[in-house]
């Protein structure tokens, strides 16, 4: 096909998913928020790389390995998420998206300039977990054991979210405080923890992002920067707040981008964006979003 | 009034009017370093750039020497555009007789034909791009540090002869990438070498691992990284993890800087082979200088870019000093015709097509067991002579070169 060998492109179609397997679970946590509290949440390029940085100071400061980068970063992150929600989200729910948005990403500059400030743009060396380290010769193509890895773990927890949201009592409260709170609360159920929680477990899942890509890229303070710009791409092509749509469409955009980048490598990082632009046009509420 | 007083009265006025048009401009002698303070080339230029003009302008002694002297800087975001307006702003409406650094070579070229337009003075360190003293050449431009032809030049023929014959490579999609492609490619024919593929990737990409797999595929001995900074640490690093090295291909970083080995760490950097005009830890006077910028720059040690800088901004206020005057055609023309001398590249020359001339150096990352510790990092290999190390001057296409 084109002059590729069809060995050739297996191999950067399992690429293009492992790329997925980022955008998905980054457009998974913005998924959540919007769904449940109504904030696009530009701060969560920011929050993927201190999901990293956290990574490293666990590291560096407490002696922790990956695995437990694994589980305490993205508490950490997740918490200092809670903390914002509580001081400065909450006060924006009642106004227009465009306040959250401004709010969310002037945090994010923030943010980033404090850490660039401090730790420069070179990025700083993270060390692939000795388990991991090595690959699979595959036949058609070199699969390291890390990516695959990763693959893994953004399925499970992409599908787990999922089943929780979905399929458990838990999510339909969820579900249903964002089609009626005043209604919930009525029932007993404390709407503004269940808010505060839910942002923390979305952070939480930009964070555990991060920490899967400390070993791959440099634990840099701008890697959410770009990286957030995509993500929102995915989710606008997706659907705004459409779970399934997003677990799907970042996957899906991952395999295109890969395939882009063998066909016609200049244009890989717009591709996305054309993508959207199409999308938009024919279907403006995303691929597998409900016109309200 | 007999001709003879009229003509000593016209003599005069017109001496008068020379003699007021070489002083320094309002008085002051204003340097504007221009680079990138926030995205992937900030840390081997950004801040560290600005120190080292201003050590320059310290050590010159300028307030002893009657010169005022103000630096100011701006971040051009690696736009072309953006670095455009600020030299225009600059130009025009700060009073500016100087741009330095410059990194990036879309930008850099986008300053050279301005600078040109309003006959200033553009001294290069940070940008790479040979067209710079080749068909860009500009009589207000000085391009110090190093170039794609003397990379190419000096990592392309070391890697050739030691038996990287056949090439594939990874080039950034814009001016500095097409040029450090086309500059080694030229290296590697000439050689008997052979350039099996290549592959243009956006500036500031994140995921190599499509191109590397690429790369792999066309069973190349030598994938050379026509990139820089965060690009080029992360193809290195996910090359290890796609065990391209222990495959049996091998990767030539092109553009390495100081910084980027820092950020790499030595396990992941170290065997790589580069070119570089500096290093730290060659001498005492570079091991002094060195010292002093990194008290200066959280610690950061300074890139060859960052040296560049001090040594140009130090040659520009000799010859403001001897010409009294801040005029940039003249400065230019003034540093042309001056032999260099400086603590970090020695003596040197700068040729009519702007190109300083210095000797370059053949560097290996030390494996971590070499290393004394943190910024102990190279090993040299090799020392380009200044005759062999930049494009001959008659290769370049340079209209301001007589043939």
């Amino acid at each position: 096909m084109l002059g590729i060998a069809p060995q050739a492109l297996f191999g950067q179609l399992l690429i293009g998913l492992i790329n997925g397997s980022f955008y998905a679970i980054l457009s998974l946590g913005l998924a959540v928020i919007f769904g449940l509290l109504n904030i696009i949440n530009f701060t969560h390029g920011a929050q993927y790389m201190m999901g990293a940085f956290g990574a490293w100071f666990l590291l560096q400061y407490a002696g922790l390995g990956y695995w437990w980068a694994l589980l305490v970063a993205p508490l950490l992150v997740g918490l200092i998420g809670v903390v914002l929600e509580r001081v400065m989200l909450k006060r924006l729910y009642h106004l227009d998206h465009l306040y959250g948005l401004l709010l969310t990403f002037g945090l994010a500059l923030i943010i980033q300039g404090l850490f660039r400030n401090q730790f420069g743009s070179s990025g700083l060396p993270y060390a692939m977990p000795a388990e991991l380290r090595g690959g699979f010769n595959l036949g058609f193509m070199f699969l390291p054991t890390y990516r695959a890895w990763v693959v893994v773990c953004s399925l499970l927890v992409c599908l787990g979210t999922w089943y929780v949201i979905e399929r458990t009592r838990l999510g339909s409260y969820l579900r249903a405080a964002t089609e009626n709170p005043t209604l919930v609360r009525a029932f007993g159920i404390n709407v503004p923890r269940m808010i505060t929680l839910t942002y923390g477990f979305g952070v939480a899942l930009a964070a555990l992002a991060g920490v899967l890509a400390a070993p791959i890229y440099q634990v840099n303070p701008l890697m959410g920067a770009d990286l957030i710009i995509v993500v929102f791409a995915v989710v606008v092509i997706g659907g705004m707040g459409s779970i399934m749509g997003s677990i799907v469409t970042g996957f899906a955009l991952g395999v295109i981008e890969g395939l882009t980048k063998v066909f016609y490598p200049e244009a890989s990082n717009t591709v996305i964006f054309v993508i959207m632009a199409l999308v938009l046009l024919v279907k403006p509420a995303g691929l597998f979003g409900r016109a309200h | 009034m007999n001709w003879r007083t009229l003509l000593t009265v016209v003599a005069t006025v017109v001496l008068t009017a020379g003699a007021a048009e070489a002083q320094i401009s309002d008085g002051v002698v204003k340097i504007g370093v221009l680079n990138d303070q926030s995205s992937l080339y900030a840390d081997l230029t950004g801040q560290g750039s600005v120190v080292a003009a201003r050590m320059a302008v310290e050590d010159f002694g300028a307030p002893a020497k009657g010169l005022k002297v103000e630096i100011i800087f701006a971040d051009h975001q690696n736009k072309a555009d953006v670095g455009s307006n600020i030299t225009r702003q600059w130009y025009d409406a700060d009073k500016v007789d100087v741009i330095v650094d410059v990194p990036n070579s879309a930008v850099a070229l986008a300053v050279n034909q301005l600078t040109r337009d309003k006959k200033k003075a553009f001294l290069v360190s940070g940008a790479a791009s040979s067209d710079l003293t080749g068909k860009a050449c500009s009589p207000n431009t000085i391009h110090w540090t190093y170039d794609t032809w003397a990379l190419a030049n000096g990592t392309g023929k070391a890697i050739v002869k030691t038996g990287g014959n056949t090439w594939f490579f990874l080039t950034a999609d814009y001016a500095f990438g097409h040029a450090l492609e086309r500059d080694t490619e030229a290296v590697v024919l000439a050689h008997g070498g052979k350039v099996l593929g290549k592959v243009r990737h956006p500036l500031n990409t994140a995921d190599f691992s499509s191109f590397l797999l690429q790369a792999q595929a066309s069973k190349a001995k030598i994938i050379g990284l026509a990139n820089a900074g965060g690009d080029t640490t992360n193809a290195i690093k996910q090359a290890a993890e796609f065990g391209i090295v222990k495959g049996g291909q091998n990767l030539a970083g092109l553009l390495v800087f100081l910084t980027d080995v820092h950020g790499l760490g030595l396990p992941t950097a170290q065997g790589l082979i580069f070119t570089e005009a500096f290093y730290w830890d060659m001498n005492d006077k570079t091991r002094a200088w060195g010292k002093k910028f990194a008290e200066r720059n959280r610690g950061i040690h300074p890139t060859m870019i960052h040296a560049g800088v001090y040594a140009s901004v130090l040659h520009y206020l000799k010859a403001v000093e001897a010409l009294k005057s801040d005029d940039g055609s003249g400065v230019i023309a003034k540093m042309k015709e001056t032999p260099t001398d400086d603590p970090l590249f020695g003596k040197g020359t700068i040729r009519p097509d702007g190109r300083k001339v210095h000797d370059m150096y053949l560097f290996e990352v030390k494996k971590p067991a070499e290393s004394k510790g943190a910024w102990d990092y190279y090993t040299l290999r090799a020392t380009i002579p200044a005759a062999e190390a930049f494009r001959p001057l008659d290769k370049g296409d340079c209209l301001l070169v007589k043939k």
